[in-house]
């Protein structure tokens, strides 16, 4: 199997009954210069691997925050092949997972952009509007790399289409929580543990749960269920206004968070 | 050229379904009910009855004697699909879509619009049907066509203004997606046009064929024979998909699609996706794409709200690469000129987007013998754009 530097990193702190913990940041809000500074800064904090978020001009699975975000880096004209250069100047200490929209990807040409995730130390993709069924779109370009096409489940996933996302999943299951788009949300429903430990039964890869998730309180919760928690638009937030703190209190969170 | 996989919805290498995972459940729940309301005869006879005798079908094909006699040329036929109640094509597929999600059990729609026509189409069609209705709009769609969104509010629809991007289609659809993916489970989503997620492009055509239907059946009756050349604009494409389907097979007719060339290509500042060729991913489908080198997805330009979108449905862009149909287009100029000749020479305000057809139908027109014939989708009527005519024509008629 080709792909295990992403799936390593979280069995890795799996193996030391803990829950894995991957921050999401938007690329480019505040600036292409501060990037490999909260790369470090996130390193540095104990995450286990970090999502970096491309923006988009039509980012139609996020919610407002991230949004908002996207907006500040497409102002200040960011888009992916600055993100990927940028990513090519320094190495990092963990695997790092591009999630960004289809189409930025076509048009970076598909061969290009994986030989630069290659460069860049990318070790896993997230592309929220590429269903399964679409896969093979990138799927022939990433066969024998050590890049992840992680897959997206969510709540209204019928088993059967579980069961055959989870065979073919790669690097981890990002187990979204909630029936809608990124953002923070308050509450989630009453059958999602039930879900998401079904989820872990049938996975052969972690199972990560995201979206809507954004305190410490819902990120131990999630923790005791699942492989391990995401969270971007509270981490986005915290970024912006210089809330660092509240960063590192949710990966703390996250980690201290025992796997049972 | 882009590599594509043999997927679900594919015309050519164009289609697929590029969505959240939240939405797979939803397009195949939507693709199972539409394939089996299309299959029960009671669905087609509940559908047909509303839209004979509440539409107002089948409306006429009108033979436009006066524009035939300027042309100089064709026999101009117009498929008066503005007669439709409500004003335009739209009507069809917004009932279609309706009748379908009370089928399944959905009592609550979201609707994208750019001109409001089909904005308001569904909301009549829920009104008729007692479903309720959330219109997403464009800012600066909703300034240009302030009185269609009263429309929809008097017809019990909740219209919000989404005020991201530039504030037109495009972004609108953004919002309805958004809203879709949260409320999936009891609502359902009325895309306008032959465009998005399969099966959508294939459910919007499905309803709107009967333009093409009615319209051989009509031109067989007075003329005898097919027409030559059959003409129709395209915003994402469903009165063009429409009018188109049924004569796809006729290889003798030819058939022309129109884009809206905003201030002329050369400009940038336009809607004519297939003139410019660029493939690409929005709003579920692979298409022709107006984008820039990074991928992002560039805002479309056109003096007429419902042909302001970036791209072309997936039918459409594989229709253009087998040559089938020819695309070309018309500038925000030469459709105000296209307005002004069919009012004065027959009586009858054209919706801007129609305009466009018309523009390019007449110079055709003018290219072809007399005997030949030819067919204009008059896909809606102008009332909306009486104010944007009168602004871009300076106040008066030129
Ligand atoms: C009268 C009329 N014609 C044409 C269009 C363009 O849409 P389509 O290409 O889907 O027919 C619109 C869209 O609002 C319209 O209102």
């Amino acid at each position: 199997m080709s792909k295990y530097t992403l799936t390593a990193a979280i069995r890795k702190r799996n193996a030391e009954g803990l829950s894995a913990f991957i921050p999401y940041m938007m690329a480019g809000d505040g600036g292409l210069e501060v990037l490999h500074e909260r790369i470090s800064f996130l390193e540095e904090a104990g995450a286990d691997a970090i999502e970096i978020g491309i923006p988009f001009s039509d980012p139609v699975a996020d919610g407002e925050v991230i949004q908002e975000a996207g907006s500040r880096a497409l102002q200040r004209g960011v888009t992916l092949r600055k993100v990927m250069s940028t990513l090519q100047v320094q190495s990092h200490k963990i695997p790092l997972v591009i999630m960004t929209y289809l189409n930025p990807v076509l048009a970076y040409g598909l061969p290009k952009f994986v030989a630069d995730c290659e460069c860049a130390g990318v070790n896993g993709l997230i592309i929220p509007d590429l269903p399964h069924e679409e896969r093979g779109l990138l799927s022939d370009a990433l066969e024998a790399k050590d890049i992840a096409l992680v897959p997206l489940i969510s709540l209204t996933s019928s088993t059967e289409r579980i069961e055959k996302i989870a065979r073919a999943a790669e690097g981890f299951i990002y187990a979204v929580t909630v029936n809608g788009i990124t953002g923070v949300r308050s509450g989630f429903s009453s059958d999602l543990m039930n879900h998401l430990t079904d989820l872990k039964r049938i996975a052969n890869v972690p199972v990560l749960a995201g979206f809507g998730i954004s305190t410490p309180e819902q990120v131990r919760e999630f923790s005791s269920v699942t492989d391990g928690v995401i969270v971007g638009s509270a981490i986005v937030t915290a970024f912006h206004e210089g809330k660092l703190d509240k960063i590192q209190s949710l990966i703390k969170a996250g980690q201290t968070a025992v796997k049972h | 050229m882009i590599q594509t996989v043999e997927g679900k919805g594919r015309y050519g290498r164009f289609g697929g379904q590029y969505v959240p995972e939240t939405l797979m459940g939803a397009l195949t729940e939507l693709e199972e009910a539409h394939d089996s309301a299309l299959a029960d005869p009671a669905f087609r006879e509940q559908l047909n009855s509303y839209l004979k005798d509440f539409v107002g079908r089948e409306n006429p094909l009108y033979f436009a004697e006066r524009l035939t006699e300027a042309a100089g040329g064709a026999k101009i036929y117009l498929k008066r699909e503005d007669l439709n109640h409500t004003g335009a094509h739209k009507i069809n597929n917004a009932l279609g879509q309706a009748l379908l999600a009370k089928r399944m059990g959905k009592r609550k729609i979201v609707a994208e619009t750019g001109a409001g026509q089909h904005g308001v189409a569904t909301a009549t069609a829920c009104a008729l049907l007692g479903l309720e209705c959330v219109v997403f709009m464009g800012k600066e769609d909703i300034r240009r066509q302030e009185l269609n969104v009263f429309r929809m509010e008097l017809l019990g629809t909740r219209v919000e203004s989404v005020d991201k991007g530039a504030g037109t289609l495009k972004d609108a659809v953004n919002e309805a997606l958004r809203y879709w993916v949260a409320h999936v489970e009891d609502t359902h989503y009325i895309l306008g046009s032959a465009l998005g997620p399969h099966p959508f492009p294939k459910i919007v055509r499905d309803f709107q064929q009967i333009i093409g239907q009615e319209t051989k059946r009509q031109i067989l009756d007075k003329e005898g024979r097919l027409p030559d050349a059959v003409v129709a604009c395209i915003g994402g494409g469903s009165n063009a998909i429409g009018m188109f389907h049924p004569f796809v097979e006729d290889e003798n007719v030819a058939l022309y699609g129109v884009e809206a060339a905003g201030g002329g290509i050369s400009t940038g500042q336009h809607a004519a996706a297939i003139a410019e060729a660029k493939e690409g991913v929005l709003h579920g489908a692979y298409m022709y794409v107006l984008q820039d080198e990074d991928g992002f997805i560039q805002e479309a330009h056109s003096i007429s709200a419902g042909l302001d979108y970036p791209a072309v449905g997936p039918e459409h862009c594989h229709l253009h690469d087998i040559g089938r149909v020819q695309y070309t287009s018309a500038t925000d100029a030469e459709a105000l000129e296209g307005v002004q000749l069919l009012a004065q020479k027959e009586g009858i305000i054209p919706a801007l987007e129609s305009a466009h057809a018309i523009h390019f139908a007449f110079g055709l027109a003018k290219k072809m013998q007399s005997d030949d014939i030819l067919v204009v989708c008059l896909s809606g009527r102008g009332d909306k754009d009486v104010q944007t005519v009168r602004d871009a024509l300076g106040g008066g008629v030129q």
